[in-house]
């Protein structure tokens, strides 16, 4: 079956007054039909400008400068500005991270939601976007749907509008949802919630959803398969299982072994030393290499390409970690 | 809300009558209205019967007592030069001010907002920066000087427009104005955009400021991912969240507009409120100062309540905290 989305080769870079930043570079990776894949890096890796850069609202100065992203057969990146305008929130829609800030706080949830219908298809009657709309409130789980369309932002709480932008994006019932970070500024029970609704959702919709977080055990609970991503590059991904049992990569071993466990108790946990280096001034080999334990001559002068493993993982590395 | 308005009605009384007794303290320390009124050759009996007439006589709280008791009944007293009631000959010439003010305010409402949001959508184009170093000079350049200016440029030298008056006035729906004739228009043009300067560059750098902030918000990228219009995305999304500073600077920069148009209508002989009490204070006409006064302070708290009311239909949370 072909995926429905296949990012080949993304380039973002953004052009500061210091320099070319190159958030995202060369990342490739693919999602099926009503597949959950999820990206997870930390802060800064490039994770939130692949998937603005799928919906192709990068602010300047930044700018895709490479690759392919096909959504269904067609590539994103070469669609004139309006085309990819009709795509968001039809086909493609987003959840942000922060709920208190994404819906407009001077708009009724009711306009809010019956303008993302209605922009996309104005044949349909008020009455209708906003009976649409309702349906979808109660969907999310939020009870008395037909009081709560005429309240404001404001009147809800975190999780309650995080449910809102949820319902908001399925409004059309879209192939592929890119969700930002959506638990990550709720309280860890409403994350428990929102996590089990989208799944559910999403497999009831068959909506493929790119789950963005610094949460691998988020991911780990949720998707069939997983991109790890660091300082503009996937450098391990594969199957779920695959990838949670055995990493491969020095660095997903680190966040792995980073994660509090039963198994582990009464154990000090493994921290991954140092920061992430400047995505303006990375060194020529690979972007790991300073902060790594297992790093070699090697890895300081050339960056490691993507290699296909037996086991479906693709990993960039000269000297992956073996399981015992 | 009722109870909001009823305690800002008390509120206003109080300020009114604080007000009257400053005003009428004021006048009564800045000179001897006898001196300016009476005929230098009229006799010793001759003064002192019009400073009887005038109540002159009195002490001081005496006559603010009885001004009080008549102002109750609607009332300020009459005028020291023209005989007739001060009330009267302030609202008489009140719809010349009215019109300019609302005329001045329409120019800068019209032009300030669209100037200044393309200002703050492209901060760093060339048409930006030229917007920007054009509202300086509307802030720094004095009324006066930039009135005569215009008088000299457009009246004196290319002749297109009338310098002074204002011009020929029609009725339409009960309402007396020049700006329902080509001739008063002409004669409104110069004197409006003269006094409109200040506040059209105060617009514009509100505008600007606003769109600054409010285009990063997430919001503003949520609506673009659920595929909105850009125009959409400005006019509504946008719009509806930089008009709160400017309703509120709009409004009581209209009060302003009414009290300070002295200097423009007597730049251009408009025969508004501006001029009659620049007049008065000349002759020292005690009771048209006063009423004057009053008046003004009177739609300044007028405005005032007219804002804050304005402010709860634009902005959903404020609406929420006047009602608990």
């Amino acid at each position: 079956m072909a995926p429905i989305l296949d990012v080949r080769n993304l380039q973002t870079h953004f052009f500061t007054k210091s320099g070319v930043l190159k958030a995202v570079d060369g990342v490739s990776f693919q999602i099926g039909a009503g597949e959950i894949v999820g990206l997870v890096g930390e802060s800064g890796s490039g994770k939130s400008i692949t998937g603005f850069s799928i919906l192709g609202l990068v602010d300047a100065p930044g700018r895709i400068v490479g690759g392919e992203i096909l959504f269904k057969g067609n590539d994103l990146t070469k669609l004139p500005a309006t085309d990819i305008q009709k795509m968001r929130g039809s086909r493609i829609a987003m959840i942000f991270q922060d709920p208190m800030m994404t819906l407009n706080p001077v708009l009724r949830i009711e306009t809010q939601m019956t303008e993302a219908i209605q922009t996309h298809d104005s044949s349909v009657s008020k009455d209708e976007a906003r009976r649409r709309s309702r349906d979808a409130l109660g969907m999310v789980g939020i009870s008395s749907p037909d009081e709560r369309m005429r309240a404001y932002p404001h009147q809800f709480s975190g999780g309650m509008r995080q449910r809102v932008s949820i319902a908001i994006a399925m409004l059309n019932r879209p192939d592929l949802i890119i969700a930002d970070e959506p638990t990550t500024a709720l309280d860890v029970t409403i994350q428990g919630q929102v996590i089990h609704e989208m799944q559910q959702l999403c497999r009831k919709t068959k909506t493929a959803l790119l789950w963005i977080t610094h949460d691998l055990a988020v991911v780990a609970g949720i998707s069939s398969r997983i991109c790890v991503m660091y300082a503009g590059r996937i450098v391990e991904q594969g199957p779920n299982d695959v990838l949670i049992g055995s990493p491969m990569h020095p660095y997903t071993n680190g966040l792995l072994g980073s994660v509090p466990s039963q198994n582990l108790r009464g154990q000090p946990l493994q921290q991954i030393e140092g920061i992430v280096p400047s995505l303006l001034n990375l060194p020529p080999g690979c972007a790991f290499e300073n902060r790594c334990g297992r790093a070699l001559a090697q890895c300081k002068q050339s960056a490691p390409e993507e290699t296909v493993m037996d086991d479906q993982r693709i990993l960039r590395c000269f000297n992956k970690v073996e399981q015992s | 809300m009722t109870a909001f308005i009823l305690r800002r009605s008390l509120q206003s009384i109080l300020v009114l009558f604080i007000m009257s007794l400053i005003v009428f303290v004021g006048v009564n320390l800045i000179g001897d209205p006898v001196d300016m009124l009476i005929n230098p050759e009229s006799d010793q009996a001759e003064i002192e019967r019009v400073i009887k007439e005038l109540g002159l006589d009195r002490p001081v709280f005496e006559q603010y007592w009885y001004f009080l008791v008549n102002a109750f009944q609607g009332d300020l007293g009459k005028s020291f030069v023209f005989g007739e009631p001060a009330l009267k000959l302030i609202v008489q010439r009140m719809p010349a001010t009215f019109e300019l003010a609302l005329f001045s305010l329409s120019i800068a409402v019209v032009f300030g907002i669209p100037l200044g949001v393309y200002a703050g959508l492209k901060p760093d184009s060339r048409v930006s920066k030229t917007i920007m170093a054009g509202s300086i000079l509307g802030f720094s350049m004095p009324t006066f000087w930039v009135g005569i200016i215009l008088i000299m440029f457009f009246s004196v030298n290319l002749g297109w427009l009338p310098s002074t008056g204002r011009g020929d006035v029609a009725t339409v729906f009960g309402i007396t104005s020049s700006i329902f004739t080509l001739d008063g228009l002409s004669h409104i043009f110069l004197p409006a955009f003269n006094l409109a300067l200040f506040k059209l560059s105060s617009v514009i750098r509100l505008a600007r400021a606003g769109t600054r902030e409010i285009i990063l918000q997430d919001y503003i990228k949520f609506a673009r991912a659920k595929g909105l219009s850009e125009r959409r995305v400005i006019n509504v999304h946008l719009l509806k969240n930089i008009l709160i500073p400017i309703v509120t600077i709009i409004g009581l920069e209209f009060g302003s507009l009414i009290a300070f148009s002295t200097v423009t209508e007597t730049v251009f002989a408009w025969p508004g409120m501006g001029k009659l009490i620049i007049e008065a204070i000349y002759n020292l006409d005690r009771p048209i100062i006063v009423a004057y006064l009053m008046i003004i302070v009177l739609i300044f708290v007028t405005l005032n309540l007219i804002v804050d009311i304005t402010y709860s239909l634009l902005d959903p949370r404020v609406r929420i905290k006047g009602e608990s």
